[in-house]
């Protein structure tokens, strides 16, 4: 069974692709930082960001419609944590209702917050996006390991990225065999085999980790995991990180003078 | 020849109380090709288990006459290299390069060696150019070629392989008996496909209830067919009389 890569995309060969991904990671860190920094209202700085971004998503030949598609999806757990700050915010009221025993009102300002805080996540899924896509998740995770992120955490992700999709297909085959011989029942049933798959796939999850760290331990693994450092820094890595670092703390201070 | 593997009244109980290997005695020479036969649960992969330490218990199990214990441990797993079954629990990497690096890179080797083993192990197995590959999109057929790369590149004395066939069309399962009849360590082969052992392994061992049933010249062991029927590895008379 074939899966997309989480990384879609990544193989593809332009400018940004070539850049070390500690330079697209520490730059991306950086977009984020000033995005979240900026003060709320200052719209001619989202929309310089959001130009930068665009910029950069042609540069790397990704599909807009992908990215777009994909920032798309994270989008409603930004609104669901947002949608009840305008409620709860003092100022001028926008509007107000009444629900049952509550008053409710909406104030101008509380609807600002909520728009920034949208801009926001939505300018920083961009660029996360771009990160990942543009890079291989095993180039990102030494990437991450040579910025010091602790060994165990790049092994968890490369686990993931390696059995998500092993255990996406042992879920679709279990699907299948319940579904062939399912013949309908009472709902209270059906839970109960689904919630027999959960265990099954549970314990079927920790023997492969027994197996899988067998293997490990056949191969010379003690517990310390070493890796070859394969990544190189080179000049248009240097170019790009410092051009695109000024060009973002140049927006950011204007917008604070402004 | 030089005795490569000695074991010497082997049993082994898992901790749930079920008794897998009762006083194994086994010996393997310099260039030998083992088959190891026997049924479902015969306790085959258990005793593979035991030939790199995984698996340690009381008999005593001797590669190149040195016993495996703490000390040895190291050296005994660039010796022994060991495939598993399920080539998804021997590919954890993301990429075929980490794999078959893997196991290098553990025994400390410098950058250049590693990379130049790893051409040369991919290379052996007919899989050249698919390092950057990631190993969850390869067919089985190839999986199992790869997986069998990971322990190659170590260059093991001893190949020790776990039902290296199970799962593979005919045209691939031909094409990796091909490859491993090309490799010039000793062998020593898990499986219960027949076809296999005839093709590959001079001299066979059948196993079953955690013992040594026979061992002998393939040739007599695969044409006593009473004795592959009563364990499992011939169909009995009641299913031939239909």
């Amino acid at each position: 069974m074939k899966h997309s890569f989480i990384d879609q995309y990544s193989d593809r060969d332009s400018f940004i692709h070539k850049l070390d991904p500690r330079t697209k990671f520490v730059t991306t860190l950086l977009f984020i930082l000033v995005v979240v920094l900026t003060p709320p209202n200052r719209w001619p700085a989202f929309a310089l960001y959001l130009i930068i971004i665009a910029i950069l998503i042609l540069l790397s030949t990704v599909p807009i419609r992908y990215i777009l598609k994909r920032s798309l999806v994270i989008m409603p757990f930004v609104v669901m944590i947002a949608i009840f700050i305008p409620f709860f915010k003092e100022g001028e009221v926008a509007g107000s209702y009444n629900i049952w025993l509550w008053q409710v009102s909406v104030t101008y300002s509380g609807l600002q917050v909520l728009i920034n805080i949208v801009i926001k996540a939505w300018l920083s899924i961009l660029s996360l996006i771009m990160l990942t896509s543009t890079t291989k998740l095993p180039n990102l995770l030494n990437g991450l390991e040579q910025l010091r992120m602790p060994r165990v955490m790049a092994m968890i992700l490369s686990f993931m990225y390696r059995y998500l999709f092993v255990l996406v297909d042992e879920v679709m085959r279990m699907k299948q065999a319940r579904d062939s011989r399912n013949f309908g029942g009472k709902r209270l049933w059906q839970l109960r085999t689904i919630g027999n798959m959960i265990g099954t796939l549970f314990i079927r999850s920790y023997e492969r980790g027994e197996r899988v760290y067998a293997a490990m331990v056949a191969r010379g693994f003690d517990g310390q995991s070493r890796t070859l450092d394969r990544l190189n820094f080179r000049p248009a890595d240097a170019y790009f990180g410092v051009g695109l670092s000024l060009i973002l703390i140049l927006v950011s201070v204007a917008s604070l003078l402004y | 020849m030089e005795e490569i593997v000695k074991i010497d009244n082997l049993s082994f109980c898992y901790p749930d109380g079920q008794q897998a290997l009762t006083n194994v005695c086994l010996t393997v020479r310099q260039g030998e090709t083992v088959a190891l036969i026997g049924p479902n649960g015969a306790g085959k992969s258990t005793l593979l288990l035991h030939l790199n330490g995984i698996l340690r218990s009381n008999g005593v199990v001797k590669i190149f006459g040195r016993p495996i214990d703490d000390k040895s441990l190291r050296w005994v797993r660039s010796q022994v290299g060991l495939v598993f079954q399920n080539p998804d629990d021997q590919l954890f990497s993301p990429t075929v390069f980490d794999d078959v690096a893997f196991g290098l890179i553990n025994m400390g080797y410098s950058e250049a060696e590693v990379r130049e083993a790893v051409t040369r192990a991919l290379d052996w197995v007919g899989m050249a150019g698919y390092e950057p590959r990631s190993p969850h999109h390869l067919s089985v057929g190839e999986k199992k070629r790869i997986a069998i790369a990971t322990v190659l590149s170590m260059s093991p004395e001893i190949l020790v392989i776990d039902e290296p066939t199970s799962n593979l069309d005919p045209g691939s399962k031909w094409s990796l008996i091909g490859l491993l009849k090309r490799l010039p360590m000793t062998k020593i082969v898990a499986s219960h496909d027949l076809e296999l052992v005839r093709a590959l392994c001079p001299r066979a061992i059948i196993f079953d209830h955690g013992q040594v049933i026979a061992d002998g010249a393939t040739s007599q062991i695969l044409t006593n067919i009473s004795l592959l029927a009563a364990h499992g590895l011939a169909p009995t008379r009641t299913c031939k009389d239909e």
